[in-house]
C-alpha cells in the first residue's frame, strides 16, 4: 500500500486516481501509523512552502515523514518535490524537511513567462529507476513560479526553461521529488508512477 | 524548451457535450467523459470543459463529468463557465479539475481572483476574458458569453488579472469566434505584450495552418478550439503535425 500523505493541498486525489489507473492500492492519509505501515510513500503539494511546512508540523507528520524517507521509497511531487529541500525563500525564509541538499527560490528570468506551466521535455543527468522504460522525447507537465538548487549528484533530470530547472530529484537512495506532476503526464508520467511503485524497500 | 500547448474545449450543457456559433444555435453533440478521453488519445496538453448550464440545479453535473474524466485522464483539466465563489472553486477543484476558468464573475468581482489565488495558489487561477474591437487596437471586455460590454479596455483588465494573481489568461476574441478564420492575432499580441503570465488563444481556429500561425506570430502559450476538434475536421495530432513541421515545438 502507498500512503499517499493529506495535508490539506489541492488536488490529491489525481495521484490517487492514477494509482488505482495503474492497478496500485493507495491511501490518502494524514494518520502516522498508516504512513508508517505503508510500503511508500507520495508527498503531494500545490500551493506556498510557508503554509504546506506549517500544515505538515501542526498535524505533526514530520517526523513519521522523516522516518519514512531513510526506510522506503518516497516521492514528492511539485510542492512535495520542494519541501524536500533544506530550505526555501517563498514569500519568506522557511526551513523545509531537509532530506536532500539545497533551497528552493523564484525563478527570476524576466523574460520568462511566468509560471513555467505547461509541457516540457526531460533531460537525463544521472539515470534512477523512476526513468526505466523511457524514451528519448519524453515531455511531462509542470506549473511552478520556485525552483529547486541542488548539487548535481542531486539532479537526476532537468527541463530547459531559461536555464535548467531541476525536474527528478533524490537522495541516491529511498528520496525522490518531482517538479512536474506524473499523475497529469499521460503516459510518460503514468510510466514514471508505476516505476516508483515497483521500487522495493 | 517548454511546448506551446493544444487544448480542445468541450462546451457543457447538463452533462452533454453542445456546440454553437457565437453563442448562439445550440446542439448537442456527445457525452463529455468520452470526446474528452478521444481528446487524450489524440495528444491533447490539457482539456478545457466550458459549462453552459442555465440552472443552479444542473450545477452539480459538471462536477460529476469531471470526476468520471478524471479516473481515466490524466493531463490537465480545467473547468469554467458558473464559477461564482471560492466554494466553487473548492468544490471544482476537490472533484479532480487542476484549474478553473473565472469569467463574468471576475469582472463583477475581481476579488475573486485574488481571493482564489491566495487560497489555491494562482496556477488554478485562469481568467478566461471575452473581448471585443471598438477601433484599431482597442478592445473591450465583455460578459455573459458575450453579451454585455462592460466599457472596460482589455489590456487594463488583463494586466489587472495578473496583479490580482491569476495564473493565465484565456483570451476569446468576439470578433473571430465561431468564424473559422483564425485567431485574432492583433489582439492576442497586444495581450502577451502586456502581461507576464501564459496566454491561451481562443476563438476563430477555421483551419490546420491557424495554430501555427498563433505561436509564429504572437508569443502565446497555447491555442484552444472546440468545433475544429468536436466535428472531427481535425485531430490534435495533425495540428501539432503541422506545428512541428514548422519548427514549433509541441509535445
Amino acid at each position: 500500500m502507498i500512503a499517499i500523505i493529506d495535508y490539506g493541498a489541492g488536488n490529491i486525489f489525481s495521484v490517487k486516481n492514477a494509482l488505482d489507473h495503474l492497478g496500485y492500492e493507495s491511501n490518502l492519509t494524514d494518520k502516522k501509523d498508516i504512513i508508517a505501515q505503508a510500503d511508500a510513500v507520495i508527498l503531494p503539494g500545490v500551493g506556498a512552502f510557508p503554509w504546506a511546512m506549517n500544515m505538515l508540523e501542526l498535524s505533526g507528520l514530520v517526523d513519521v515523514i522523516k522516518d519514512a524517507a531513510v526506510t522506503k521509497p518516497f516521492l514528492g511531487i511539485c510542492l512535495g518535490m520542494q519541501l524536500l529541500f533544506e530550505k526555501s525563500y517563498e514569500f519568506e525564509e522557511r526551513k523545509g524537511l531537509g532530506l536532500i541538499e539545497g533551497y528552493v527560490d523564484r525563478i527570476t528570468d524576466p523574460d520568462l513567462i511566468i509560471p513555467h506551466m505547461g509541457w516540457n521535455k526531460l533531460e537525463i543527468n544521472h539515470r534512477c529507476k523512476l526513468f526505466d522504460g523511457l524514451g528519448e522525447d519524453e515531455y511531462v507537465y509542470f506549473v511552478h513560479s520556485y525552483k529547486a538548487f541542488c548539487d548535481d549528484k542531486s539532479l537526476y533530470s532537468y527541463c530547459e526553461y531559461g536555464s535548467r530547472v531541476p525536474a527528478v530529484v533524490g537522495d541516491g537512495k529511498y528520496v525522490f521529488g518531482c517538479q512536474f506532476h506524473p499523475e497529469k503526464s499521460g503516459r510518460t508520467g503514468l510510466r514514471i508512477l508505476k516505476n516508483f511503485a515497483e521500487l522495493k524497500a | 524548451m517548454l511546448a506551446k500547448r493544444i487544448i480542445p474545449c468541450l462546451d457543457v450543457r447538463d452533462g452533454k457535450v453542445v456546440k454553437g456559433v457565437n453563442f448562439e444555435g445550440i446542439k448537442e453533440v456527445g457525452d463529455p467523459v468520452e470526446c474528452a478521453y478521444e481528446y487524450d488519445q489524440q495528444g491533447a496538453d490539457e482539456i478545457v470543459f466550458y459549462d453552459i448550464t442555465a440552472s443552479h440545479e444542473g450545477r452539480g453535473v459538471i462536477l460529476d463529468v469531471v470526476r468520471e474524466t478524471a479516473k481515466k485522464v490524466f493531463v490537465p483539466l480545467t473547468v469554467g463557465g458558473g464559477i461564482k465563489n471560492v466554494d466553487d472553486i473548492r468544490n471544482t477543484l476537490r472533484a479532480g479539475a487542476d484549474k478553473v476558468s473565472v469569467n463574468s464573475q471576475a469582472v463583477q468581482n475581481p476579488q475573486l481572483i485574488k481571493e482564489g489565488a491566495d487560497i489555491f495558489g494562482s496556477q488554478c487561477i485562469c481568467v478566461g476574458v471575452d473581448a471585443k474591437m471598438i477601433s484599431p487596437n482597442k478592445w473591450t471586455v465583455y460578459i455573459n458569453g458575450g453579451r454585455i460590454d462592460m466599457k472596460i479596455d482589455l489590456i487594463d483588465w488583463v494586466k489587472k488579472c495578473e496583479q490580482l494573481g491569476a495564473g493565465e489568461i484565456c483570451l476569446n476574441s468576439i470578433d473571430t469566434d465561431g468564424v473559422r478564420g483564425g485567431f485574432d492575432i492583433p489582439m492576442l499580441k497586444a495581450v502577451v505584450d502586456a502581461v507576464q503570465i501564459p496566454v491561451i488563444a481562443s476563438g476563430g481556429a477555421g483551419k490546420l495552418g491557424d495554430f501555427a500561425d498563433a505561436f509564429l506570430k504572437t508569443d502565446c502559450s497555447a491555442a484552444l478550439a472546440a468545433s475544429l476538434f468536436h466535428f472531427k475536421e481535425l485531430t490534435v495530432g495533425q495540428v501539432k503535425d503541422d506545428c512541428r513541421s514548422k519548427g514549433i515545438i509541441v509535445r
